[in-house]
């Protein structure tokens, strides 16, 4: 009975979509909008407010799907269990900043380089660190190689966090992470106010925000809002590019057996290197965009949460689909994890929610659950997780059928399952 | 064997060989720094002393923990990453059953049960409630764990490795953020502080004793004051503590060691342990031969759980204080020790969690306090390059 719904159900929203990518994420991405402008709406919100949670979701699905679609080109193309995306993050996001961080600005002075050369530091930082990690752990067994990755982003985080490289003297220059009280350095989202002057005209966006209600700061956002976006859709073109190349052919060819391909002689351990350089990259620079938007950043952001995080998104997207990636980043951040946290932010009933469990079991058990809602998503992320890992492993969009050659020989035939 | 297979087989040697060598001489010459330092006196014996005492306490709590991560690991061949908050949720369903049976009638069941109150327990204090509390810890474990293989790894017998180890990444996060909706996320203080076990000099004489939590070493004056004491020797020195270490301590020792030693039991004289060595070793063989592997599976995790939730419990003894995400801080600590005995040895394990918890405490030695775990991850890593089967190359679950 269920099966026939959901089959019923699957089918609609098929035709709906008419199998376009670009209208999937379209879709879902409005659902999210539209769930947010009724709770925003009951809430009791303007117009500017609603449009800043509207440009909060978004800020925050466009950081996980450029994360997310960075690790799909690990895990999702080319089969490795790389759960140490918090270490390369922070290395970008750290590279960067002490590269461009002014050489007064405390703590943790800079080099004060220019912001594109400082970005393309941090990449470089954040590729070879990843290249570092990937030569010992060629040959590694997969639960192996996850257990290396997440702890040498601990011994990243950790080395961050310590007073010993918080400030360091180098030839004459204080370099240095801030340690514990985190580093300061130009924020990216200024780029959105850099580019609304540039732009002639650009400035009377904020009176024309000011006529809906929209606050100065919540344009300049909505601006860098777009920016994320940009890198985001950068990001994607550049994955379905080295999806179709050949060399996007032996990084999947290694995933269903690397036997195989080493077999038909391409040097799969060359191939994982470059893949690990160009994934660890778009990963520092993902970090620096979106966790690091604001101009400061602590080793907090860069705890292992977030690593597991972008896997689950990965996870309920579909691990090797690139739309996946973008929906599991959209339907993770917005749906999982911002939405509740919107709801138990404006709607506890003040302190009359009760301070413990036992005491809600007595009195108002509702509010308690609202008040706690923080910590139930998880808990419903981790049921999520378990049952997708039972019931359909490849998420969303994995595993859906691939042309292996270079026509799409399967004409008009309806696409059907491929098991492996 | 050809000449030439044999260059072959040698020169695949080599490298692995070289890292080992190098491992070994790092070894070699940290021991000796350490030794140097001894002599020249930069650092002093009684230092040096409760440093290592601080790591193999701490490392039998991960190498008792490992015990059950290592036996599932080898047994149902995946990396359990809800291994850690496993120890969280034992850990305090263990304090609460011991705050309540401890606690009753100084503050409310509720808050008892959710550990607000603090009815003031340390093991001098109530040693009956929290071996109560131990075994507690270890029977709601081993009961939740069961209960997960139910319903999350069962339906996954034939999965690989990589499906189960994120579904356990999800049965991590539903265990921490259970832990979180009920307990809160703030850090709870749990005992109160205990007696000390010391060495000491008083009024001319070297011995044991046990001092109170509030009895200073040089504020004593004779030797009656100290309970249970045992003179070695007399001494000049003025009066003061040599070295000493928590009665919770000493419990974690106590207990852990007892322990391992009935695991070391079950699994080398009773029939049910041999089945689960034969299935770590060959699982088609062992089913094949007729072992019950589902009951195989159920015991593996009823240890294992257990093993973990009083890991976890004697931990949070030791330390005083518990919060939601105590347990996943420590699980790569656990993996370390794991690994570094080989997957699937149990003594590996001990012996890992030993090795893993003197690294993270000697590293002080030459390192400043923010990179101790830093050098533990390194071993951890280090081991994973240049011999991933571990210390004890080859011998699964014996």
């Amino acid at each position: 009975m269920t099966q026939t719904v959901t089959g019923a159900v699957t089918a609609a929203i098929r035709e709906l979509v008419d199998d376009s990518d670009l209208r999937m994420i379209g879709l879902t991405i409005g659902g999210v909008y539209l769930i947010a402008t009724v709770l925003a709406v009951a809430a009791g919100y303007d117009v500017g407010g609603i449009v800043n949670t509207l440009r909060a979701i978004t800020v925050f699905a466009a950081g996980y799907g450029m994360l997310v679609l960075a690790l799909n080109l690990h895990w999702g193309y080319t089969g490795l269990f790389n759960i140490g995306v918090a270490g390369f993050m922070a290395i970008g996001t750290y590279v960067t900043a002490i590269l461009s961080a002014p050489p007064e600005l405390s703590p943790g002075a800079g080099l004060g380089l220019p912001i594109p050369i400082a970005v393309l530091g941090g990449m470089l930082a954040a590729a070879i660190a990843g290249v570092l990690t990937a030569l010992p752990a060629l040959k590694m067994r997969a639960d192996y190689l996850a257990i290396v990755t997440v702890a040498l982003s601990e011994i990243i985080r950790l080395s961050i966090k310590s007073q010993t490289l918080a400030s360091v003297e180098v030839g004459g220059l204080t370099l240095g992470t801030g340690g514990g009280r985190g580093i300061s350095y130009p924020a990216p989202s200024d780029a959105a106010t850099w580019l609304i002057e540039l732009i002639p005209g650009g400035t009377l966006l904020y009176p024309a925000g000011a006529t809906f209600g929209i606050a100065r700061p919540v344009v300049s956002g909505l601006v860098y809002m777009l920016i994320l976006v940009a890198f985001t859709a950068a990001f994607y073109w550049l994955l379905v590019q080295i999806g179709q190349s050949p060399f996007g052919r032996v990084l999947k060819a290694i995933r269903e057996d690397e036997l195989v391909a080493s077999a038909l002689g391409k040097d799969t351990r060359i191939f994982k290197l470059k893949v690990f350089a160009v994934g660890c990259a778009l990963m520092g620079l993902g970090g620096y965009l979106w966790l690091g938007r604001s101009g400061f950043v602590n080793d907090l952001s860069f705890r292992p949460d977030i690593t597991f995080f972008v896997f689950v998104a990965l996870i309920i997207g579909g691990a090797g689909s690139n739309t996946g990636s973008v929906l599991g980043g959209i339907i993770f951040s917005g749906v999982l994890f911002y939405l509740p946290q919107f709801i138990s932010q404006n709607f506890v009933r003040g302190a009359r929610a009760p301070d413990t469990f036992v005491e809600a079991l007595s009195g108002d058990l509702t509010g308690y659950l609202v008040a706690n809602i923080s910590a139930l998503r998880f808990v419903a992320i981790g049921v999520l997780l378990v049952w997708l890992m039972q019931r359909r492993p490849e998420g969303i969009l994995g595993h859906r059928m691939e042309a292996a050659a270079a026509i799409d020989l399967r004409g008009g035939r309806p696409g059907g399952h491929e098991d492996d | 064997m050809g000449v030439a297979s044999r260059v072959g087989h040698l020169r695949r040697r080599v490298p692995a060989l070289s890292g080992e060598v190098l491992v070994t001489l790092l070894i070699i010459g940290l021991v000796g720094d350490i030794l140097r330092r001894l002599l020249v006196g930069i650092i002093g014996g009684p230092y040096l002393a409760s440093v290592v005492i601080e790591g193999v306490t701490i490392g039998l709590a991960y190498g008792l923990a490992g015990i059950g991560l290592s036996m599932t690991y080898s047994i149902l061949s995946f990396a359990n990453f809800a291994h850690g908050d496993t120890m969280t949720i034992g850990a305090m369903s263990g304090w609460s059953v011991a705050y309540l049976i401890g606690g009753i009638g100084t503050a409310t069941l509720g808050e008892l049960v959710l550990l607000d109150a603090n009815p003031g327990l340390s093991i001098t204090a109530s040693f009956g409630v929290v071996i109560v509390g131990v075994i507690a810890a270890g029977v709601l474990t081993a009961g939740l764990t069961v209960l997960v293989d139910r319903l999350v790894y069962r339906p996954m017998r034939r999965a690989d490795g990589i499906p189960l180890l994120i579904a356990s990444i999800g049965v991590a996060l539903a265990f921490r953020y259970l832990a979180a909706f009920f307990y809160g996320t703030d850090v709870m203080g749990i005992t109160q502080p205990s007696g000390k076990l010391a060495l000491l000099r008083v009024d001319g004489t070297t011995g044991i004793g046990v001092l109170t939590a509030n009895q200073g070493g040089s504020e004593l004056m004779t030797a009656g004051e100290v309970a249970g004491f045992i003179a070695l020797g007399s001494t000049a020195a003025p009066t003061g503590t040599i070295l000493s270490v928590t009665l919770h301590s000493v419990v974690l020792i106590v207990v852990a060691s007892v322990l391992m030693l009935a695991v070391h039991l079950l699994l080398q004289r009773t029939k049910m342990g041999k089945a689960m060595r034969a299935m770590a070793d060959n699982k088609p063989l062992a089913q094949v031969t007729g072992i019950p592997t589902e009951r195989v599976i159920r015991l593996t995790w009823i240890i294992g759980g257990a093993l973990a939730g009083i890991a976890g419990f004697l931990i949070v003894l030791k330390s005083g204080t518990v919060s939601f995400n105590f347990g996943w801080r420590i699980l790569l600590f656990i993996f370390a020790a794991v690994i570094l005995g080989g997957i699937g040895s149990v003594y590996g394990a001990i012996a890992g969690g030993l090795v893993i918890g003197i690294v993270d405490s000697v590293a002080i030695i030459w390192l400043p306090s923010g990179l101790t775990k830093v050098a533990a991850f390194a071993v951890l890593i280090l081991v994973l390059i240049v011999r991933p089967e571990g210390i004890f190359r080859g011998v699964t679950t014996a």
